[in-house]
């Protein structure tokens, strides 16, 4: 069914989770990834519509917590290693492919329209949960974060409970 | 020592290591099979357990590498980010991002390696994901209220409940080992063969580490206990101090020594009203914070803490020592003596002793020259800086 030459998953837990322990020894911070998309949504509205970010009360929260240049942020530039880091991987492993993943009973527009619309739920969901399975479910959970690991049990719990109704999306 | 941003590392350096560190973490999740939507959901429907296995043994890994820093003070909790406690956004949000998972295949992290190695279904949950940021930026006022209830601040486990946080990477182990037990079982069940063994061994290890800090901690005093046992204490017989005596304090000073550095250890009020040149004020309860850390270990510096008695000061030295600061030298007597000897001496009356002849006459040089030079250094009291912790999170 699939390829072989995935790493162990023990291995590559352990690995995980050791860049995860420099990661947060060097930066203070853990890993994160949903806070990239953020920033790109943030750049683009005020890229196209300043007017209607000058006025908005998430906006003017925005910018000062984080700077006023949303694309000169740590997680940017971490997601940006992240692409080129998996397109490495990918191509060692020969799995670059252009491909759509799907379950065999639906066609390729259901799949389109659920990886749209399970994007659009988990994109809003972390920045409602403040953040998502990497900056609040495992980084939380590898600082002892009650409210990261909280999050946690959210998502996976959330997942399973879900997961019935969505089956003829993946199961044969 | 950890972390090292902001105070070690520049944040411009750090957005080149952002780019390091995410090159390595693409690269991991991508090498453990992430990159799959297949793979990831197989988890909630019992065909493919890698995200568990991954997961999990990650977030124990860490977890045990943080009690391991904390126990031995390598890095320092306060700064770093613990993602806060806001109740009912992180169970709200965690049940819409459960649901996404499960329609979408990917979570946000996932989803970008699968883009970077040709997944189109990865890149419409990308845009998807823009999508979903969007709605709640522009739907914020209706969601602010969500957003914001619940607060408790950015509690560790240890506050929540009130035990180390050792006890609960031991319980979070113990729950690993279990479900990969479990996964093995319905794999065993299914197919006939386990996908991936279990290193025991390693499993072993973190428990064992886990257990063994965790009791460390419950039963070993803390700092605070001793600080309150060494404010108890009265008879010092049973402890040696380096001491400096007032005349040599008085030399030093008068010939500018540069390398002693004053610890002043009595109140504001009195700090302000007289010290020694450039000295600091401090509490010595708080020594334990990080920022003496950078005082207290400077190369060839000699530490004087000095108040006015000397029971104070050396109930300041014990504190110190308890850190792990060392070469700290006491002034013998303490400022009562300093200022008795020196800076109001009066050349006693009557005879005197012949070997005392030239003590007297360097202390009253002293205590015509002396006020002058330490007025001249007369140090202001330095607003703590406060140690801001660092930001994070998505």
């Amino acid at each position: 069914m699939q390829n072989n030459n995935y790493m162990n998953p023990f291995l590559a837990g352990i690995l995980l989770g050791l860049l995860l322990l420099l990661t947060i020894f060097i930066t203070g911070r853990g890993l994160g990834a949903s806070g990239a998309v953020k920033s790109a949504v943030v750049q683009i509205e005020k890229t196209v519509a300043p007017a209607h970010v000058e006025n908005s009360t998430f906006f003017q929260e925005y910018f000062t917590t984080h700077g006023d240049n949303p694309l000169k942020s740590f997680l940017v530039f971490e997601v940006i290693g992240a692409l080129i880091g998996a397109f490495v991987s990918g191509s060692i492993s020969n799995r670059l492919k252009f491909d759509l993943e799907k379950g065999s009973k639906i066609n390729t527009k259901t799949r389109i329209a659920a990886a749209i619309a399970g994007g659009a739920l988990f994109g809003f969901g972390a920045q409602l949960g403040r953040g998502c399975t990497s900056g609040a479910a495992l980084t939380g959970m590898g600082v002892f974060s009650t409210g990261g690991i909280l999050t946690m049990f959210a998502i996976f719990g959330g997942a399973y409970a879900f997961a019935y109704f969505f089956r003829k999306l993946w199961l044969n | 020592m950890g972390p090292l941003v902001p105070d070690i590392i520049s944040s411009e350096l750090s957005l080149i290591i952002a780019l390091l560190i995410g090159i390595a973490f693409g690269f991991l999740l991508e090498q453990a099979g992430f990159s799959s939507a297949k793979k990831l959901v197989g988890l909630f429907y019992g065909y493919d357990f890698t995200v568990l296995r991954v997961f999990f043994t990650a977030g124990i890994t860490t977890m045990v590498g943080i009690i391991i820093f904390d126990h031995f003070h390598l890095i320092d909790l306060n700064i770093i980010y613990i993602n806060p406690l806001y109740i009912w956004p992180a169970i709200v949000g965690g049940l819409i991002m459960g649901l996404g998972f499960v329609v979408g295949g990917y979570c946000p992290g996932t989803s970008i390696c699968a883009a970077a190695i040709g997944k189109k279904d990865a890149m419409f949950f990308i845009i998807g994901a823009a999508i979903g940021v969007f709605i709640f930026i522009e739907g914020y006022p209706i969601f602010e209220g969500l957003f914001n209830s619940g607060f408790y601040g950015s509690p560790q486990l240890s506050d929540t409940f009130g035990l180390p946080n050792a006890v609960f990477a031991f319980l979070f182990i113990l729950i690993a080992i279990s479900a990969f037990a479990f996964a093995m079982k319905i794999e065993l069940k299914v197919g006939g063969k386990v996908m991936s063994n279990t290193s025991q061994k390693y499993l072993i290890t973190l428990a064992v580490v886990a257990f063994v800090i965790g009791a460390a901690e419950i039963f070993v005093p803390t700092h605070e206990e001793h600080i309150e046992k060494i404010n108890s204490i009265t008879d010092f017989s049973n402890y040696s101090f380096d001491e400096i005596t007032s005349d040599e304090l008085a030399v030093r000073l008068m010939y500018n020594d540069k390398s002693m550095r004053f610890i002043d250890v009595r109140s504001e009020a009195e700090f302000k009203e007289f010290a020694l040149p450039n000295a600091l004020l401090a509490n010595y309860n708080n020594f334990i914070d990080r920022r003496w850390e950078d005082i207290f270990r400077v190369k060839g510096q000699v530490t004087v803490i000095y108040a006015e008695d000397e029971a104070t000061e050396k109930r300041a030295v014990l504190a110190a020592e308890d850190v792990g600061f060392k070469n700290i030298l006491i002034l013998k007597g303490g400022l009562k003596t300093f200022r008795e000897n020196i800076l109001n001496f009066e050349m006693p009356a009557g005879p005197i002793e012949k070997s005392m002849h030239d003590t007297y006459r360097f202390r009253q040089t002293a205590s015509l020259k002396l006020p002058k030079i330490i007025e001249d250094a007369k140090p202001k009291v330095v607003k703590k800086k406060k140690t801001k912790r660092v930001l994070g999170g998505c």
